[in-house]
């Protein structure tokens, strides 16, 4: 019974999702974009590219995800999904977490795909290809599940955006600092399991307390 | 056992048992940042190797150490504030905000005087001053929700959440940066630490840490009774109490005028 509005706020999501392929296009597009600015910005030389790119990935993945997340319990704090949601009989935090899920799945996970595209086209060297989409997996899952406190607290506030990014940015630096070293590391030459089972744990950590602030934080944002 | 907890719950109480506090708080809070600055910069030893300039530690370290404290100052009268639905822990919290976001940039800035002739430089990447600038964004994070929401019950909760959510994330977030640092870390940066420190510089220390904490209780005090008297205005104590402040002082106005 509990899985099942699970699995149906997840498929309505994901569906709804789909049926604007905008939104999903939003932050690929801007890391994208971003990425690209890079080389005009700094020096097309691919020596010089290589030795930054592990960090400038990261950080504009983490970007892009941050200027996702200020959508996800927008459309239906607006339209009183929200409210409704709250009254059903089913733990609020399955449906926070479902909604989390749905957000990673259309946001974390393309930018995770698209990743070694921009790797290679800011020559990322070799051995850093597979560190980036391990570390990327794991750490734009964390980057939604601590951006879902901040878009809660924030929701029903009318310019909400840069509050949220205040909030949620010190709240990034553990998943930036592990994921962008993971990379490092793996271009170095060193083993990157370290670094690697530390995200993991603060994914599992996250996992665990997020989706609690956040249907707490969405209560305050709901009923004051 | 419990009524001391529950005294504390009204505002009232506390505001008129703080003003009792506060006279012997300020009086202790001025003797000891007297006394420690006096000593600290007038007659403690000078460094063998940063000369007068180590002096900056008698304001750096105190308001370090309390911008720490502050926050959980702050994020645990959020959590009294959500569990046991308590005015005046929230009070506490808004109040604590301000001075800790203070107390943060003012270490921030003494580092930054210090590291001047020290390092010969403003600004370093170094785990402390970026965790401590983390603490600085986290500190404007609450207060920029505490004042984003209109009902007021909502904007304690919800920066309450978000400093509980914060004090879970401090350690988590030291460590990293910590962690980050020694796999960055330039050689040529060396700290002096406390407890290789002669003891003629270190107790002058002692005395501001203690100085500084006094000070942080009455400017967190003063603090929350401002905010209980703005939030309890329309109560009738309030009412009475300032008629009868304006009453004591309407004779003195007129026997100004009459003499």
């Amino acid at each position: 019974m509990m899985e099942l509005g699970f699995v149906a706020i997840l498929r309505r999501d994901l569906l709804l999702a789909f049926r604007h392929p905008g939104e999903i296009a939003n932050p690929v597009l801007f890391f994208f974009m971003v990425v690209t600015l890079i080389p005009l910005g700094l020096t097309p030389e691919a020596s010089r590219l290589a030795e930054i790119a592990p960090g400038i990935l990261w950080v504009m993945a983490l970007l892009a995800s941050l200027l996702s997340v200020e959508g996800m319990f927008q459309s239906d704090y607006r339209d009183g999904t929200l409210e409704q949601m709250m009254i059903l009989p089913q733990p609020l935090y399955l449906m926070v977490l479902a909604k989390i899920l749905a957000h990673w799945l259309v946001t974390g996970l393309p930018l995770t795909i698209l990743a070694p595209v921009l790797g290679m086209m800011l020559s990322l060297p070799e051995a850093g290809y597979l560190p980036l989409v391990l570390s990327l997996l794991m750490g734009t899952a964390v980057l939604s599940l601590v951006g879902a406190i901040g878009a809660a607290l924030t929701v029903a506030l009318r310019k909400g955006g840069l509050l949220l990014s205040l909030i949620v940015m010190p709240l990034y630096m553990p998943a930036l600092i592990f994921g962008a070293s993971t990379v490092q590391r793996a271009v170095d030459g060193f083993s990157v399991e370290g670094p690697l089972a530390i995200l993991g744990a603060l994914l599992a950590f996250s996992l665990l307390v997020s989706p609690f602030a956040t249907a707490g934080a969405l209560r305050v944002s709901m009923h004051g | 056992m419990w009524q001391w907890f529950h005294r504390l719950g009204s505002p009232r109480w506390f505001y008129q048992a703080s003003g009792k506090w506060l006279s012997w708080l300020s009086v202790l809070a001025a003797i000891l940042l007297c006394v420690g600055v006096t000593w600290g910069l007038g007659f403690a030893p000078q460094d063998a190797k940063q000369g007068n300039s180590f002096r900056i530690i008698y304001i750096h370290v105190p308001t370090s150490f309390l911008a720490l404290a502050g926050y959980y100052v702050m994020a645990i009268a959020g959590a009294v504030g959500l569990i046991w639905k308590m005015k005046l822990a929230d009070m506490v919290m808004k109040s604590a905000a301000p001075i800790g976001a203070v107390l943060t940039f003012v270490a921030l800035v003494t580092g930054a005087i210090w590291g001047k002739p020290t390092w010969g430089t403003y600004w370093v990447w170094d785990a402390r001053i970026t965790s401590m600038l983390v603490l600085l964004f986290l500190y404007l994070g609450v207060i920029a929700l505490q004042y984003s929401y209109s009902s007021q019950e909502a904007a304690s909760k919800a920066s309450a959440v978000l400093s509980l959510v914060g004090m879970v994330n401090i350690p988590i977030i030291y460590k990293s940066v910590d962690w980050w640092y020694t796999l960055h870390q330039p050689a040529t940066i060396k700290f002096t630490e406390a407890p290789s420190m002669h003891p003629d510089m270190f107790q002058p220390l002692l005395v501001m840490i203690l100085g500084f904490y006094c000070f942080y209780a009455v400017a967190l005090i003063l603090n929350t009774r401002v905010e209980i008297l703005h939030r309890e205005r329309r109560t009738r104590w309030v009412h009475d109490l300032v008629a009868a402040q304006s009453n004591s002082a309407q004779p003195n106005q007129n026997d100004s005028s009459s003499a």
